[in-house]
Parts: structure tokens; sequence; C-alpha cells
């Protein structure tokens, strides 16, 4: 893999190769030492062009945990707030010398315009409505976990989509690992054409609780209150929000997700959240092993590399 | 009088493409003579190129004044006389905006000199606000003949069917053939967005604007022009609907015009998959059925013209994230070049609607 823009540039076998590694590194964070030498001599920049808590922190243990050298780059505190176009931004890293880029910026298709600029691996952590490959896969890695396979699984997404990257990667991934998928939002929610997508929609969530083995809850922007797509948070929460009545019609062995932060109180009750069907705290401690594949498979002699099992193991010693 | 021959070319005019020697004055510029092995003093070699009448773009952005950083009146006649124009209107979104007899004059003293020659359109409102009228009889005076705001369609109908009111009665007043432009854009179905609204945008987690975001614009001025008789000219139509709203105003005897931009024929919102903002552009490229339609009215005489829709930014506003990159691709030097390769239209039809913004030029 020579970069990571979007799940629908892999295939179900990249994707399953990439669990696969990641359940490798997975066993790793069980060590007393949760470390392996497999990247050491590699750099690797985060380009955080956007706010951000638990990608930027669970990319970087990721790369710390493989050895390579991390540095940070905050667009707050760099040329780009004094008008540096993003091209001479990456060219100036790049002429430093680096293996690799981790780029969250609030634009689409910004982490694809890079790979014009440099000669780095280019690795998607989030960009405008378009993509978060790596959600999408600790996602996958969790209900994996979870469920043994996502063959036949019922997943509802359920919020805003339009403006979400983490549903779009999640529908692809989902549906490409074999589970079946159903929008739930208004319409004022949805994407204005879905024309191609692999999905059913429903806009009555009531509809669904009880077939779903999944309810994957997107977060609610509260902070919007021009051209608000929905009157109100209280009719929104009412309608939409997996609130505790509507989580009690779930089937018993049904679990909740959620890609943070959450709101809890809108679009997820806070008792729901912190339930025994709650994976939220799994899909971030699985961050880490997951990035770790994806960091791995990009600056890696390759995932189907022999040497990947030996490196894993060799490296407790 | 010394002369100058071109040579070995393919000429290409209302009469098809044939092949054949211009021998032209060399003070005057003027054709003397068309045909076959002509001699003159100075010979131009001119195998393997087209040689056409002296085109005029009926919308070119020079950039100047106010983005010399982008163009300026020299290097964009230049680009001009490269693509085969000896004429260009330019358009008014300059800074500051051409809405005042002043602006107006200077415009056509700091072209005076330019290597084709720079037709000066100016706005229809005041600072390009769709408020107040700009001083519209004035401008004519000085040549104006076509008014728009260029870049920004007139969001308010009552203030364009003032607009239309009063250049109409600039136009009999004067005789002269006044005409306002529309840039075909609703403002708020087109807020925000970055490309056509579709799959495509979907895909791409970038914010669309509908075709109706155009057409209801269309549809609206449609009858605003019924309604005062006053002419209005469709600038860059880019959907299927606008050209049969068009199709349909233009049978029923209302005065419209219409025109088309190269890439609106050639390129579908596919080409936007790159993330290269040399694709965005305003009207956004559309889908494959409103490249054909568009091919159709141009075919069927509903649009009367092809434009360049010259629109350059410096390389650093288009390296940006696609959806922060300001719109509009070049086009003076390729419209011929595209128009030629992309329609498969007769002889006549094609050179109808090709020159007129590609029409031989008296001038």
């Amino acid at each position: 893999m020579r970069h990571l823009l979007s799940t629908l540039d892999l295939q179900r076998a990249d994707l399953e190769g990439v669990l696969q590694l990641a359940r490798g590194f997975a066993e790793v964070q069980t060590r007393d030492i949760p470390k392996v030498p497999a990247l050491r001599g590699k750099t690797v920049v985060m380009a955080f062009f956007e706010d951000s808590t638990r990608t930027r922190v669970s990319f970087d243990l990721a790369a710390r945990r493989l050895s390579a050298d991390v540095v940070n780059f905050a667009a707050s505190a760099s040329s780009v707030k004094k008008g540096e176009s993003i091209r001479d931004t990456i060219e100036t890293l790049d002429a430093m010398g680096l293996d690799a880029i981790v780029v969250r910026h609030r634009s689409s298709g910004v982490p694809q315009q890079i790979t014009q600029w440099t000669d780095a691996a280019v690795v998607n952590a989030g960009d405008g409505w378009h993509a978060h490959p790596t959600q999408a896969l600790l996602d996958s890695f969790t209900l994996t976990e979870r469920f043994g396979s996502l063959d036949g699984k019922h997943i509802a997404i359920c919020g805003d989509i339009n403006h979400s990257r983490v549903a779009r990667s999640n529908v692809d991934a989902f549906t490409k690992l074999g589970a079946s998928v159903t929008l739930v939002a208004p319409n004022t929610l949805l994407p204005r054409s879905l024309e191609g997508w692999p999905v059913r929609v429903e806009s009555n969530l009531d509809r669904v609780i009880a077939d779903i083995d999944v309810a994957y809850m997107l977060r609610i922007q509260q902070e919007r209150i021009a051209d608000s797509p929905f009157p109100t948070l209280r009719e929104y929460r009412s309608r939409y929000g997996l609130t505790v009545e509507r989580a009690a019609n779930m089937a018993p062995d049904a679990v909740v997700m959620h890609p943070g932060p959450m709101n809890r109180g809108v679009e997820i009750d806070p008792e729901v959240a912190n339930s025994d069907r709650s994976l939220v705290l799994q899909q971030v401690a699985n961050g880490i092993p997951v990035r770790m594949a994806v960091l791995y498979s990009v600056l890696g002699p390759g995932r189907f590399d022999p040497t990947t099992a030996e490196l894993i193991e060799g490296a407790a010693q | 009088m010394t002369t100058i021959v071109i040579k070995g070319g393919t000429i290409v005019d209302h009469a098809g493409e044939r092949r054949g020697d211009v021998l032209v004055d060399s003070a005057t510029g003027v054709i003397r003579e068309v045909g076959l092995s002509l001699t003159g003093d100075e010979v131009l070699d001119a195998t393997g190129c087209f040689v056409v009448p002296g085109l005029v773009d009926l919308h070119t952005h020079l950039r100047d004044p106010g983005h010399e950083a982008a163009e300026t009146i020299e290097t964009g006649t230049r680009a001009a006389a490269l693509g085969g124009f000896t004429a260009v209107m330019a358009m008014p979104n300059t800074d500051p905006c051409t809405d005042s007899g002043p602006l107006v004059t200077a415009m056509l003293h700091r072209s005076a000199d330019a290597l084709c020659e720079v037709l000066v359109s100016a706005t229809i409102s005041l600072g390009r606000q769709g408020e107040s009228l700009s001083p519209m009889a004035e401008m004519a005076d000085l040549g104006v003949r076509l008014f728009c705001d260029a870049a920004r369609g007139v969001q308010d109908a009552g203030f364009m069917r003032r607009a239309l009111e009063y250049a109409g009665s600039v136009g009999a007043a004067t005789g002269l053939p006044i005409v306002l432009g529309q840039h075909c854009e609703m403002a708020s179905l087109a807020a925000g967005s970055a490309m056509n609204e579709g799959a495509v945008a979907t895909r791409l987690g970038l914010a669309g604007q509908p075709a109706e975001a155009e057409e209801l614009m269309i549809v609206r001025d449609i009858a605003l022009a019924r309604l005062t008789g006053v002419r209005v000219h469709f600038q860059q139509v880019s959907t299927a609907g606008s050209v049969a709203m068009i199709r349909a105003a233009k049978a029923g005897g209302v005065p419209v015009t219409a025109e088309v931009a190269p890439h609106h024929f050639s390129l579908t919102d596919e080409a936007c998959e790159s993330y290269d903002a040399n694709f965005k552009v305003v009207p956004p490229l559309r889908t494959a059925s409103d490249v054909a339609a568009i091919k159709e009215g141009l075919a069927d005489g509903t649009i009367d013209a092809i434009v360049s829709g010259h629109a350059p930014h410096t390389p650093d506003a288009k390296e940006q994230a696609f959806d922060e990159a300001l719109p509009g691709v070049l086009g003076l030097e390729t419209a011929l070049a595209v128009s030629l390769t992309e329609l498969d239209l007769p002889w006549p039809t094609w050179w109808r609607c090709c020159p007129g913004g590609l029409r031989p030029s008296p001038a």
C-alpha cells in the first residue's frame, strides 16, 4: 500500500489484510513494553490542519509503538495561518526529509492533492466530509472482535450523514466486509444524491431499532444554529436519539458505537453510552493497533511479507 | 505598399474548411485576397495551422485592474491573439468593478495599445451589489453595449425587472443595441458549493449546487424578458434544463440569447475526482446528459455563441483545497481548438455558433 486515502481504494481482501495485521499489533499492546522496532529510523509527520484530540493522539502513539520518529505539526502554530498555500507547506515539510505524512484537514481531497507534492506516504486521518479510512478500519476491527465477522450483520448509521466522513468510509468498509447498512436520518441530514450507495434509507429509527446488530450513532453539531437541518435538538433527540427507551428495544446482543466526541443527551443518552452495549471505549483502544497496521502497511516491507510476523514476535526480546 | 502572405494554412470560416493563402496589407491589416499560390513581400508560413477571420470573445476576465497577479490587459490580450481572437469583451468584475463612466474611460484608455481590441462591459448594479442601478446611459455613450454583474447573478427579481426596463429605455433613447447579461446562479441554492450536486459530489464529500440553482434564474429571467420586452443574454449556460427552457422561450418569441463555454461541452463533474481545482468553475461542470443537451442546443441554434469563459487565477489561488480554491479556468488559447475537437456540426451551423463568441469581427 503506497498511501491510505480512502477505503474506496481497497478491496475486501485489503481490508482484511490490514485487520489481520492489526490483530498482531493488538497483542503487542498487552506486553510490558508495548513497542516493536518495525519502523525504527522512519519519520512520521502528524500534519493536523484541523483540530483533533483522539485521532492525533492515537496516530502519535501508534507511530511511537512502531519506534518511528514522530514530528507534530499544528496548523495553528504554522505558516498556514500566514496564508501559505498547502503546496508550499507540504513541499517545505517534504524538503526536510520524511517518510510518511498523516493528514487531517477540514477540506475534502487534501490528502489526495498532497500526494502530488511529496514522495512520502500519505495517510488520511480525516478530510472534510470525504473519508476517514482509519476510523472505518478500527470500527470494522471492533465489530470483528465482537461478532467474529461482519457477514450478514445489519448496521444502522444514524445522524448527520451528509457532513460525515465517518459515514462515507464506514458504509464502504462495512458493506465490503459483508454487512448491510441502513442510514437513519431526516432528509436534511442525508447527501442530496445517494446514487450508487449500497444502503437502505430509513426516516424512522423505531422501525429498525429491533432489527439491527449495531446502532452506529453520529455526532450532531450543536454549534450550528443558522441553516439548521432540524427545528430543535429536543425534536432531534425525540426522533433520532438513541434514548434509554429506544435502546431497550434493541436485540439482546446488539451493540452501540460512536466515533466521538459524543453529545450525551442529544444523539445518545449517557446511560446508553455507558451501558454494556457500548463499544465506544473499545473503538478508541483499537485505534492504536489499527493505525500501527496502517503505518506499517505504507512504510514497512509490506503486510503480507513473511518478516511481518517475526518483527512483531521478535520485538518482545 | 508592402504585403504579407499567410501561406499554406487551413482556412476556417463560414464557407467551411479548405487550403488557401491570405494576402494582407501590412500597413492597414486589411485582407486583399484569399486564394491559392498567392505571393507577397513577406511570407508567414502557416503550414499545420488554422487561419481564421478574427474571432470575438464575449466573455473574458482580464482581471485588470485589481488582480494583476492573475492577468493583465497585456497578458490577457496576448493569450487572446494566440487563440485567434482579435477582440475580447472584458468582464466588469475587476477591482474596482466597472460601474461608472470614468472607470469605462480608464479601461478604454488603458487597453488602447493592447494586442487585440478590448470591448468594455460594465455592471448592471453599482458595486455588483444588485441594489442600485449603474449609470447605464452614461456608460453606453462611451461604448458599453453589454451590462452584467459578472460572476454574480442579480438575485432580486424586482431589481432585475427595473434594470431591464431602464436598459430598454437606454436602448430606445440612443438607438444602440443594449443587452443585459445574466450570471445564472441563485445564491441561496448555490451557497457554499464547490461543484455540481450529485453522485460524484457525494462521493467526493464536496458541497454541490443543483442544476436548479441555474434554472430558477433562467425561468425567472425568461419571465422578466417577456414582461419587459427587453433582451436578456444568459451567460455560460450549463444544464439540460436551461437549454430546454431557452429553446421554448425563443420559440415563443421571448427576447433571450445564450452562450456556453467549451468546458461545459467537453467535461463532466467526474473531472473533479482528481480534486484538481482547475476543474472548479462556475457554473460547475455538470453531467454527460447536460453536455449532450448543450451540443444539441448549439446544433439547433438555441445557444447563440461559444465564449472562452477565460477566468485566470494565480497558481497560489488554485493550489488550495478544492473547496477553498477560486473558481475559473483558462480558455482564450484553447476555445477554438476545443470547439473544433468536441463539436461535430455541419459547417454553417458550426460557424454560426462557434464564432458568435467566435464570430468574424468587422474590427
